[in-house]
C-alpha cells in the first residue's frame, strides 16, 4: 500500500475516535449539528461534481433530495406507522405494506433520484448553462408540486411525522466517507479527466471524440443519486418532511456552500461544508430572543438568510474562487509546507 | 360552460397574461443586453407592490403620489442592483452573475421578511375597484378590464423608447454586440443603467396591479410570478419584447384555462409553467421569436 492510503485510514481512524468521543459526551443539539454537517458535505460533493467538475450548472438539488427523502421515508416507517399517518386519503397498498430497513432505505433513495436524474438528464443535458439551471430549477419545482398533489404517496402537504431516526453520527459519517471516495475515484481516473476536460472546453472536448452526452449524464445521475442519499438521510436526521422543506433555499444553501468552498475544489467544500452549517446554525441566535439581564431584545426573523445572502455576494464579487480555488489540500502539499517550514 | 364564464374566464386570463408581459419585458430586455437572468427581478416586483401600500398607510399619501413614488424608487433599487451586483462582474464568466444575482434575490427577499414580516398583509382597495361591474350576466372587477388597458399603454410607451429614441438605438445596439458598441461611443453603463430602470418600473407597475386584483402582500409573493414570468419571457424568445408580451399572455391563458376546463388539475396549477418552460426548450429552445446564437469555438 502507498503511504497516502496508510495516512488516509488513519484520518478515518481518527474521525471514528472523534466520532465515538462526541456520540458518547456531546449533548443531542450539538450531535444534530455533526449530523448536518456530513449530509451538507455528501450534498455539496455532489453538486461541485456536477457544477464544479463538469460545468453543468444544476439547480435541481432539492428536487432530488426530496426524491430520496420520500422513497426512504416511505419505506423506513412501519406499515402500522404509516396506518396512523396518511389521514388526507388511504395510501396506495404498494406505498402502505413496503418496508425495508435503513441501509436499503438509503440506497433506493439514491437510486430512484439517480433514476430521475437520468430521466431528466436526456432531456435537458443538450441545453447550456443558465437554460440548464433554469430548466432543473424547473424539475425540482415540479417534484414539489406533485409530491404536494398525490397525498395516497406522499401524504400531500401534511408529508410525514415520526420518521424514525435511523440515522446517527456513524451513519451519516459513514455515508460522507463513501460520498468521498468513490468522488475522490472517479475525479482521480479518466473519467475525472473527461469530465474537466468537458467543463473547460466542450467544444475541444468533442473535437477529440469524447462522448460529450453520455458522460455528462454520468455526472449528472451520479450527483442525483448521492443528492438522493443526502436526502433520504436528512429526513431521518429531521423525522419530519413535507413538501414545504425541500424549496429553492434548500439548493441555495448547497450552491453557496460550493461556491463559497470552490467550485471544483473537494477539499473547499469540505471545509465550506463544516464552516457554513456552523455558522447557519450560529446565527440562529439573531432570530431568537436575547436576553441580557432584565433587557430583551426581539429575535429578527429573515436575518439569517440576510447575512447569508450578503456572504454570498461578497464571495462572488471579491473572491469569486471561493476559499481553496480549485486548489486542494493533499498530503503531498502538506508534505511540502512541512519541509518548507523546517527549512 | 356557458358564454358569459368564458368571457370571465377569458378577462381574467388576459389581466394574469399582461401581468406576466410586464414582467417578463424586465427579464428579456436584461437578458437580450447582458446574457443575464436577473433573479432579483422579482424582488423588485414584489417591493414596488410593498412601497405603495407603506406610502398609503405609514405616510398617508395619496394613491397617485404613492404609485409615482413606488415606481420611482424600485428603478431607482434596479440600477442600484446592478451597480453593486452586477457590474463588477461584467468580464467574470456568466454564472458568476448569475449567482451574483440569485444571492441579491434572496437578500432582497430576506430584508423584506425582516423590515415587513413574513405575515401576508391585507391590501386595501379603493372603492371604486371593489364593485363588480355586472353586463349582460358578465361579472368583472373593474380591475380585470383596467390592467391589460393600462399595460398595453406601458407597452406601447416602451416601444415608442426602444424604436424611436436614442437612447433605445443604444440599447438595441449592445444587445447585438458589447464591445463594438463600446467603440462607436454607446455610453454603455448608463444605457445598461436605464435598462434596469425601465425594466424594473415595468415590474413596480406590475406588482402594484398584482397587489391589487390578488390582495395579498407578502415577502415571498414576487417568487413564483418572477419564475414564471422568466418562462414566459423564455417561451416568447429571450431577448424580444414581443415575445414577452406574447409568451406572458400565453402562459396566462395556459394557466386560466386549463384550471377552468379541467378544475382536477388546480393543484398542479403552478406546474404548468415549467412543464411548458421545458417543453419549449426541447423543441425551440430560441422561443417563439428569438433568434438562434451560434457557439462560437
Amino acid at each position: 500500500m502507498k503511504n497516502t492510503t496508510w495516512l488516509n485510514l488513519l484520518l478515518i481512524l481518527c474521525l471514528g475516535l472523534f466520532l465515538w468521543w462526541a456520540d458518547g459526551t456531546l449533548d443531542g443539539y450539538k450531535i444534530r449539528v455533526l449530523n448536518l454537517i456530513a449530509i451538507n458535505i455528501i450534498l455539496a460533493l455532489s453538486l461541485n461534481l456536477i457544477y464544479g467538475f463538469t460545468g453543468m450548472f444544476s439547480l435541481g438539488h432539492a428536487g432530488f433530495m426530496a426524491i430520496g427523502a420520500y422513497v426512504c421515508s416511505i419505506l423506513i416507517m412501519t406499515p402500522a406507522q404509516k396506518e396512523t399517518q396518511f389521514i388526507l386519503q388511504e395510501a396506495y397498498f404498494w406505498v402502505q405494506n413496503s418496508h425495508a430497513p435503513f441501509i436499503v432505505a438509503v440506497v433506493l433513495g439514491g437510486l430512484t433520484a439517480a433514476l430521475f436524474g437520468v430521466l431528466i438528464g436526456i432531456p435537458l443535458l443538450r441545453l447550456g448553462d443558465d437554460y440548464l439551471g433554469i430548466a432543473t430549477l424547473g424539475f425540482a419545482e415540479i417534484i414539489r408540486i406533485v409530491a404536494n398533489n398525490i397525498p395516497r404517496v406522499t401524504n400531500g402537504a401534511l408529508g410525514f411525522k415520526g420518521i424514525p431516526d435511523h440515522a446517527n453520527l456513524w451513519w451519516t459519517y459513514g455515508w460522507c466517507v463513501l460520498t468521498l471516495f468513490l468522488i475522490v475515484r472517479i475525479l482521480n481516473s479518466n473519467t475525472g479527466n473527461v469530465f474537466k476536460a468537458i467543463r473547460d472546453d466542450e467544444t475541444a472536448a468533442k473535437a477529440m471524440g469524447i462522448n460529450i452526452f453520455k458522460m455528462k449524464l454520468l455526472s449528472f445521475s451520479f450527483g442525483a443519486f448521492c443528492a438522493g442519499v443526502g436526502g433520504a438521510l436528512l429526513a431521518s436526521l429531521v423525522n419530519t418532511i413535507d413538501p414545504k422543506m425541500f424549496i429553492f433555499i434548500q439548493t441555495f444553501n448547497i450552491l453557496m456552500i460550493v461556491v463559497t468552498g470552490g467550485l471544483g475544489s473537494v477539499t473547499g467544500s469540505i471545509l465550506a461544508g463544516i464552516g457554513i452549517t456552523v455558522m447557519l446554525e450560529w446565527l440562529r441566535f439573531v432570530e431568537n430572543p436575547i436576553t441580557i439581564g432584565s433587557w430583551t431584545m426581539a429575535g429578527i426573523p429573515g436575518m439569517r438568510m440576510v447575512v447569508f445572502s450578503l456572504l454570498l455576494i461578497l464571495v462572488i464579487l471579491f473572491r469569486r474562487e471561493g476559499i481553496m480555488g480549485m486548489r486542494e489540500i493533499t498530503w503531498a502539499g502538506i508534505a511540502r509546507f512541512m519541509k518548507r517550514g523546517k527549512a | 360552460m356557458n358564454l358569459a364564464t368564458f368571457i370571465q374566464h377569458f378577462l381574467n386570463s388576459l389581466t394574469l397574461g399582461s401581468l406576466y408581459a410586464l414582467i417578463a419585458i424586465g427579464y428579456t430586455m436584461v437578458y437580450g443586453i447582458l446574457r443575464l437572468i436577473n433573479f432579483a427581478h422579482s424582488e423588485i416586483f414584489m417591493l414596488g407592490a410593498y412601497l405603495v401600500f407603506w406610502g398609503i398607510t405609514l405616510f398617508h399619501l395619496p394613491w397617485p403620489l404613492a404609485i409615482v413614488a413606488s415606481i420611482i424608487l424600485v428603478a431607482g433599487m434596479g440600477i442600484m442592483v446592478d451597480r453593486i451586483a452586477y457590474r463588477p462582474l461584467r468580464d467574470a464568466p456568466r454564472i458568476s452573475a448569475l449567482i451574483s444575482a440569485i444571492g441579491v434575490s434572496f437578500f432582497l427577499q430576506n430584508v423584506a421578511i425582516v423590515f415587513f414580516q413574513a405575515i401576508p398583509r391585507e391590501v386595501y382597495r379603493p372603492e371604486w375597484l371593489e364593485n363588480p361591474i355586472i353586463f349582460h350576466g358578465v361579472r368583472v372587477l373593474p380591475l380585470t378590464l383596467f390592467v391589460p388597458v393600462l399595460s398595453l399603454l406601458l407597452m406601447l410607451g416602451l416601444v415608442y423608447v426602444v424604436y424611436h429614441t436614442k437612447a433605445g438605438l443604444g440599447m438595441r445596439a449592445i444587445s447585438k454586440d458589447i464591445e463594438t458598441s463600446y467603440l462607436m461611443g454607446v455610453s454603455v453603463n448608463q444605457v445598461i443603467a436605464l435598462t434596469f430602470g425601465i425594466g424594473s418600473a415595468l415590474a413596480a407597475a406590475s406588482g402594484i396591479m398584482w397587489a391589487l386584483r390578488y390582495p395579498q402582500l407578502q415577502p415571498i409573493m414576487g417568487t413564483i410570478p418572477g419564475f414564471k414570468a422568466f418562462i414566459a419571457a423564455v417561451f416568447g424568445g429571450i431577448g424580444s419584447i414581443q415575445g414577452a408580451v406574447i409568451g406572458g399572455l400565453t402562459l396566462g391563458f395556459i394557466e386560466i384555462m386549463t384550471v377552468a376546463f379541467f378544475p382536477d388539475l388546480a393543484g398542479y396549477r403552478d406546474a404548468f409553467a415549467f412543464i411548458l418552460l421545458i417543453a419549449i426548450l426541447l423543441v425551440k429552445p430560441t422561443g417563439l421569436l428569438g433568434v438562434k446564437m451560434e457557439d462560437k469555438v
